[in-house]
């Protein structure tokens, strides 16, 4: 397909048509829901499958090289910071994983806007946003002083 | 033809794409620019753009100067040692004194970032790499570069950057289009950063049917880091470097974990070594460069391809050894389920399950990018502090155009910057804009009404062509006046698989090929003339086929100026098939005039800052 949608769950919400990077994923004019318009230029990144509410879209692997009866699906749950993932093999085993995503609450990162502005001789220094602090080293920004020299290295 | 409405949207500072590039291009650009207006333009849903939409389970640029591990001069030997000792030092070096602090601000905004039980450091994959749990990379960064800019304009393809004008080579804004609305946008902007993404789809892929979506880079990096700034005339450099990369057949899926971090091998099909009995010869094309730590890259695929060539495929990882181990066997997983899924997805097809089965590796079709083992893209002035006379000629990060900064893919010269890296270059043009800006007084770049109207037309023409000539005939793809995107994407992929060292020639060009490679591209080039559009984002798939053959005919040139074998494993020069430190330790540049529709090529030196 790659990326497929089950008529029975998709409501035509169109979060996959939001957020698919390649912007393959339509709604059908005539059923009012979700399609993969060009499987060709799918790269299988699993936004809109994890963007789907209705967990109504899914792979089938490449046609060009997978054999059938495989899955691997995945649940991303942004409250409890955590992705799952089960995959099963054309021949039935299965293995599940399960990764942290984000250590900290949605929404929570701070606004470059609401740090205080940065001084006129920060401006004119080599130091980028929260430096030196962010380097977390002694001595400031590394400063290169040695000489240049041209020819085979 | 429809009027199409034209909306207009005036900033200090415009960045175009919203990838890891344009999001620490934007988080600088505000962080320095409180009263400035810094908009982002991004072809998809920044949310989920660029190379790292999917994720990614390492961040393979970071220097741990905090734990006395890497210094920034260590990390330009590493870039000069892979890339055949030809990279700007001083965008390196650069890179390296300010990407930590990029990396300690992932982490402060909520990127688990694995760390070392026994050390208490981020935990090590290689030398360079750190290891994460990165499936929310994207929207972590993406929800810090939100904040950031004063607006984000998401699913509008930017086609053309405009000039200024009253003054020669000075950038004004940029042109689009919505690829939801249909309208038209003009950006009117002090200064652009063009963040855009490199090139897969310009060489024929290995999968040709409904699996050539599953290209190792993402089939919507267009080549737009490339294009836009061509046509203004900006240098280019090192468009002929282009990359080849070992992976797991199929998935493309990486093998840097599996390496570095599992400790696995490769053999070839018969269980043997194969790499060390290739050394010899290798040396004989490139001298003492084989005998550099570690193997620079292209040398690695060169001795895959002639232990292939020498009929011991397949070339497969030993991974049996390695999974016995339980928490490598879910390292393993997990790597492809963070940033490639698709392996995941191809072994559970075909039943490989690395504790029992050594796995398949193949070298993909070749790509052109600036942010990975590759340098691609364009000239762009050093760091005021130090950079030498040759490489500084106004902000750091302009290019040769005044007013147009670069970051990630779009500049040449400055490879392994990845995912950290790239952001690291957009906050450093970032802030030179900034600067650029404040110091422009009253003389202001304007936009040309006439430039965007002409634009204008030229840009919504597939649309107007499809419809016209769609009625000459009863159904189908095959017309007489017409050409679909998927058909010239096809044929340019073709020309450069066959002439310009596709994978289907085994990565050899030479001069003969290469003239009649770009014989082939300039009638493809005004070809691209008759693209029918039935749809916008049939129209967003030509403007992308547009930019691929723009970069594509500047990497024919490219490759055509370097007589040498520079990267043997990336390409071949038949006719050059050494390499040749004598005439070639230099850069390549090249600069497009449109009017003439020529190309101009020429040397730069290469200053080695670092020994």
């Amino acid at each position: 397909m790659p990326t497929f949608v089950y008529m029975t769950s998709c409501d035509g919400c169109g979060h996959c048509v939001d957020i698919c990077p390649s912007d393959i994923m339509h709604i059908d004019p005539v059923t009012r829901r979700a399609v993969n318009i060009e499987p060709n230029f799918c790269w299988e990144c699993y936004s809109c499958v994890k963007a789907c509410p209705q967990n109504a879209i899914d792979v089938r692997g490449y046609a060009d090289f997978a054999p059938m009866g495989h899955s691997v699906r995945c649940l991303r749950e942004e409250e409890k910071g955590t992705i799952s993932w089960k995959l099963k093999f054309r021949d039935g085993r299965e293995k599940d994983f399960v990764s942290p995503i984000r250590t900290t609450p949605w929404g929570s990162i701070k606004a470059v806007t609401e740090y205080s502005a940065p001084s006129d001789a920060a401006f004119d220094s080599q130091e980028l946003a929260h430096e030196p602090e962010y380097l977390r080293i002694e001595g400031g920004l590394p400063t290169y002083s040695g000489k240049f020299k041209e020819g085979v290295v | 033809m429809t009027r199409r409405k034209t909306i207009y949207v005036d900033s200090d500072i415009l960045v175009v794409g919203g990838g890891f590039g344009g999001c620490g291009a934007a988080y600088e650009s505000r962080y320095w620019g409180r009263d400035k207006k810094v908009v982002v333009v991004e072809k998809a849903n920044i949310e989920r753009s660029g190379a790292v939409a999917q994720g990614l389970y390492a961040i393979n640029c970071y220097m741990g100067m905090q734990w006395g591990e890497n210094t920034p001069e260590d990390y330009v030997r590493y870039q000069r040692n892979d890339l055949m000792g030809l990279v700007r030092e001083d965008l390196g070096y650069d890179i390296g004194r300010h990407v930590d602090s990029t990396v300690h601000m992932f982490e402060e905004w909520g990127l688990p970032i694995m760390t070392d039980p026994e050390t208490g450091r981020y935990q090590r994959e290689g030398k360079w790499q750190i290891m994460i749990h990165g499936e929310s990379y994207k929207p972590i960064v993406a929800e810090a570069a939100r904040k950031a800019a004063t607006e984000v304009y998401n699913r509008i393809m930017v086609t053309h950057l405009l000039m200024d004008k009253k003054k020669k080579n000075r950038v004004a804004g940029a042109v689009g289009f919505s690829v939801r609305t249909g309208d038209f946008y003009v950006f009117r902007s002090k200064a652009v950063i063009i963040a855009a993404g490199g090139a897969s789809h310009i060489f024929k892929p290995h999968s040709a049917g409904e699996g050539m979506g599953r290209t190792w880079y993402a089939p919507w990096s267009s080549a737009s880091a490339y294009a836009l700034p061509i046509l203004t005339g900006a240098k280019m450099t090192q468009m002929e470097n282009r990359i080849v990369l070992t992976r797991f057949k199929d998935g493309y899926g990486p093998v840097g974990a599996y390496f570095l971090h599992l400790k696995t091998t490769t053999e070839n099909a018969y269980g043997e070594a194969y790499e060390a009995k290739w050394r010899s010869s290798i040396e004989d094309m490139v001298g003492d460069y084989v005998n550099h730590e570690p193997t620079p890259t292209c040398l690695r695929n060169h001795a895959f391809l002639k232990e292939v060539e020498a009929g011991r495929g397949p070339i497969r990882m030993v991974t049996k050894e390695a999974f016995k181990d339980p928490h490598k066997e879910i390292i393993g997983w997990e790597n492809f389920l963070g940033m490639t899924i698709g392996q995941a997805v191809v072994w559970a097809a075909n039943n490989i399950d690395p504790k029992e089965t050594n796995p398949e590796l193949v070298m993909s079709e070749p790509y052109v990018m600036g942010s990975h083992a590759t340098c691609s893209g364009a000239w762009a002035s050093g760091p005021e502090d130090y950079a030498p006379d040759d490489y500084q000629w106004g902000y750091n990060r302009m290019m040769t155009v005044d007013g147009l900064f670069g970051a990630g893919d779009t500049l040449g010269g400055t490879p392994h910057k990845f995912s950290s890296g790239s952001f690291t270059e957009g906050r450093i043009a970032g802030k030179a804009a900034n600067k650029y800006i404040n110091d422009l007084g009253t003389d202001q770049p304007e936009v040309s009404e006439q430039e965007y109207e002409t634009l204008k037309q030229i840009i919504y023409q597939p649309l107007e062509t499809y419809r016209v000539g769609r009625n000459e005939i009863t159904a189908g793809t095959v017309s007489p006046s017409y050409l679909i995107p998927l058909s010239g994407l096809q044929r340019l992929e073709k020309i450069m698989d066959e002439y310009v060292g596709g994978a289907g020639t085994r990565y050899m060009t030479n001069e003969p090929m290469l003239t009649r490679g770009l014989e082939l591209l300039k009638m493809l080039k005004e070809d691209l003339a008759f693209l029918g559009a039935d749809s916008l984002h049939q129209l967003m798939r030509s403007w992308e086929l547009h930019h691929r053959v723009i970069a594509s005919e500047c990497v024919t040139h490219h490759t055509m100026y370097r007589k040498e074998t520079r990267w043997p494993g990336y390409y071949y020069r038949g006719d050059h098939p050494q390499l040749d430190d004598k005439d070639w330790h230099c850069f390549t540049l090249s600069s497009y005039n449109q009017e003439a529709d020529e190309y101009s090529m020429e040397t730069a030196p290469v200053h080695h800052i670092v020994d």
